[in-house]
């Protein structure tokens, strides 16, 4: 049997499904727990039905110090034990596996349901009336202890979530989120819906990272079709993920501001995200990229007078942003009240698996466009931008590094496109296969694992937003701060309700 | 101090002209679709190609276009070979009834103001409670982008409130998950009398990407009585504004391009 590292498994590149290890249960931890100890990351870890009514679980892991990617799986039936405790990574993926699977991890410290829905991946039939399973908050008990409970339905045009506060006084003790709200069944969709429609839905996973989670989905595709785009299509997606990192980033930094009553900095970054958004039009038509990205390349070309356009804009941007950033951050009032709020360690930022920016913030280097580099990232390379102090501050100075970074990236790549056609064609899917498809959205790591059937139809698609990873960040970031610093914390991660909840 | 004086000097008023200009919408831009009934062949071979709900199943007639359903994807265009169907530029979409999005040619029954006690209720004051229920966030960071310097949505008297009690309408988002049913009915009871209710994005009318998923209700359950539909996927913020303005009564009449 072949080594969980030893499949040549790269970001976008389809390996035979029957190449991956079908472990015993104990070794099957023990390679995940090891692989974790000695530098690997979870990216995903998911169940799907196999035959005779056990579940297949398939762990992938990376190394991204060595850009290669790993997976194993193991069968178990009704129930296995936790693997959580030894790997507090998979603490939120195991809560989904028995979610979707109806499948035990006997032994995890917080098994709650994660979305709040009937299973859709079970490999069994279930009971009749079981459905959604019931959720309850852990409470401290405590004469001074009170309980805030925030959402779903918040004070602002926030996507619905609920968070549970224990407090003392104005001191957050401990924080818990329950997601699901938003849950829309996206992965049954993506295993069910043709292409055309598919890519519509994945485009609509998280109405933010339309390019990215659209260009993911494509890229995994793409793999298993042995479809090889272009290099102009890579470059026209590469710099759509900029542009929608920059709008995103920038408005970031600007609704930082405005949850710290820094009106200057919220209204100018708030109209510049808007430019940003403007230029994702002029490219695709729609203000957040969609239409642009679909497998084999891309559906508009950027003509010449357009790149000219945009780095024109581009410039001029940069020009109006440099002042408003600069004197925001030069703010002693605007320091204080970011410094120290919101601290994530270094240790808890690995421990829990943290991607993106947030992990960034915390000095952990990580960047699939540095890491597992891919399309366009492997030709022109963006530094990876990081900071140490783990908090508000350190999140917001990450963005504007990146911020910097990237308008620089597209202002250089935009006018040295490569030439080509914009699209080729993207035929059926090799049959029994895997692919990881792997993206640095603004938000961290997006992937999406495909695996298909004998027939090269989808047997199962799992989509891991960063947010995914993420929110369990978030909350341990949480205590120490005063309940009235809550939405700013949250802002300086602000993370996707509808990535989460899929 | 000099710095903030100099920032505010260089950054200059960006509010748009909307509506007294025109908007600067660029070639790309999908607005609403339409069908040259000229080229149409009624070969129907555009049903089994669409990837939404644009055309509505018909029968042997001629599907009429929903506008409501529509996602403003590029594929849908696509799904007639002989090009009948494609998307205008032109960004008002607003109606006051579901079906006035329904038609042959993809015209659309524009909203007309409210009714005169209403209007005098909420003409030069309107706040609304914004309730995300299933959707991706795309159609909440438009309605975020209404507040900002270019479209200024405050400036018609128009404002996103934090609580149901202080609003005079409810903003609906996304497909109405199964999550989130109860929490857009007990909004909705939450709100003092007379309450408007506004219907956002594909999702919210009809499912958008995602319906048919068992896990949504295809958009606003039936029993909500829906002053205003807004297509789109996510609609532009003029789509929203010219929308508001018009059930406000205070848009100037101007034939749609």
């Amino acid at each position: 049997m072949t080594r969980f590292d030893q499949l040549g498994l790269r970001n976008r590149r389809a390996i035979p499904f029957a190449d991956v290890p079908t472990e015993e249960l104990a070794t099957f931890g023990a390679t995940i727990v090891g692989a974790v100890r000695s530098g690997w990351r979870v990216v995903s870890f998911f169940g799907m039905p196999d035959h005779g009514g056990s579940t297949r679980l398939v762990a992938v892991l990376a190394q991204d110090g060595r850009g290669e990617l790993g997976a194993t799986s193991a069968l178990v039936g009704e129930a296995y034990p936790a693997l959580t405790p030894d790997c507090p990574e998979l603490h939120d993926f195991e809560r989904e596996v028995a979610e979707q699977c109806a499948v035990t991890p006997e032994g995890h410290p917080a098994l709650k349901p994660i979305r709040r829905h009937p299973a859709d991946h079970a490999a069994r039939a279930l009971p009749a009336g079981a459905g959604r399973g019931e959720y309850h908050f852990s409470r401290l008990a405590g004469e001074e202890v009170h309980e805030v409970a925030v959402g779903p339905v918040h004070a602002g045009i926030i996507e619905p979530g609920h968070f549970r506060i224990q407090a003392h006084g104005e001191e957050i003790l401990g924080v818990e989120i329950m997601l699901g709200y938003q849950h829309r069944g996206v992965e049954r969709l993506l295993e069910t819906a043709d292409r055309d429609r598919a890519v519509l839905i994945a485009e609509s996973i998280a109405g933010d990272s339309v390019i990215g989670h659209g260009g993911t989905y494509c890229s995994a595709i793409e793999a298993l079709a042995r479809s090889r785009k272009t290099p102009r299509a890579q470059a026209i997606r590469g710099i759509a993920l900029e542009l929608e990192r920059l709008a995103n980033h920038i408005g970031d930094i600007g609704a930082v501001a405005g949850d710290i009553a820094y009106q200057p900095g919220a209204a100018y970054l708030g109209r510049m995200r808007g430019e940003c958004l403007n230029l994702l039009m002029l490219l695709s038509g729609n203000r957040y990229g969609r239409g642009l990205i679909r497998p084999g390349g891309v559906r508009f070309d950027i003509e010449p007078e357009m790149a000219a356009a945009v780095r024109d804009r581009l410039r001029r941007l940069q020009a109006e942003l440099h002042p408003v950033v600069e004197m925001m951050l030069d703010n002693a009032s605007v320091q204080s009240r970011l410094e120290g709020t919101g601290v994530l360690p270094h240790a808890k930022c690995l421990e829990l698996g943290i991607v993106g920016p947030s992990a960034r913030a915390s000095e952990v280097a990580r960047d699939v466009r540095h890491d597992h580099p891919y399309g366009l990232f492997r030709f022109a390379h963006i530094p990876v931008a990081t900071a140490w102090a783990g908090d508000a501050l350190a999140r917001v100075l990450v963005r504007w590094l990146e911020v910097q970074r990237s308008l620089d990236f597209v202002i250089e790549q935009i006018m040295s496109l490569p030439r080509g056609p914009i699209r080729v064609d993207c035929g059926p899917l090799g049959p029994g296969e895997l692919a990881v498809a792997m993206s640095e959205g603004w938000r961290g790591e997006i992937a999406h694992v495909v695996i298909t059937d004998d027939a090269g139809g989808i047997r199962r698609h799992k989509v891991t937003d960063p947010s995914f990873h993420n929110w369990r960040g978030l909350a341990a970031a949480l205590p120490g701060n005063q309940i009235s610093d809550f939405p700013l914390c949250n802002k300086s991660f602000n993370l996707s309700y509808a990535g989460h909840d899929l | 101090m000099i710095r903030a004086i100099r920032a505010r000097l260089q950054q200059g008023t960006r509010t748009a002209s909307f509506p007294a200009g025109e908007a600067d919408l660029p070639e790309r831009f999908r607005g609403r679709p339409v069908r040259d009934a000229a080229r149409c062949h009624d070969c129907a071979a555009c049903q089994a190609r669409m990837p939404s709900a644009l055309l509505e199943a018909a029968g042997p007639a001629r599907a009429r276009l929903d506008a409501g359903a529509s996602l403003f994807a590029p594929e849908e265009a696509d799904a007639c070979a002989s090009g009948a169907i494609g998307f205008t530029r032109d960004f008002r979409m607003g109606t006051a009834s579901r079906d006035g999005l329904r038609s042959e040619s993809g015209e659309i029954a524009l909203a007309d103001a409210l009714g005169q006690t209403t209007r005098r209720l909420f003409g030069r004051s309107l706040r609304l409670r914004s309730v995300a229920a299933g959707s991706c966030g795309g159609c909440e960071a438009e309605l975020v982008a209404l507040s900002n310097v270019v479209f200024d949505m405050a400036r018609f008297g128009i404002q996103f409130v934090a609580s149901p009690r202080h609003a005079d309408g409810m903003v609906v988002t996304g497909t109405v998950s199964h999550n989130m049913r109860d929490a857009v009915y007990r909004t909705y009871e939450a709100m003092p009398d007379p309450k408007l209710v506004i219907v956002v994005g594909a999702c919210a009318i009809n499912g958008g990407p995602f319906r048919g998923s068992p896990e949504v209700a295809n958009g606003i359950p039936a029993d909500f009585p829906v002053d205003l539909w807004l297509p789109g996927c996510p609609p532009h913020p003029l789509t929203v504004l010219d929308g508001l303005l018009r059930l406000l009564g205070r848009m100037p009449d101007r034939p749609s391009a």
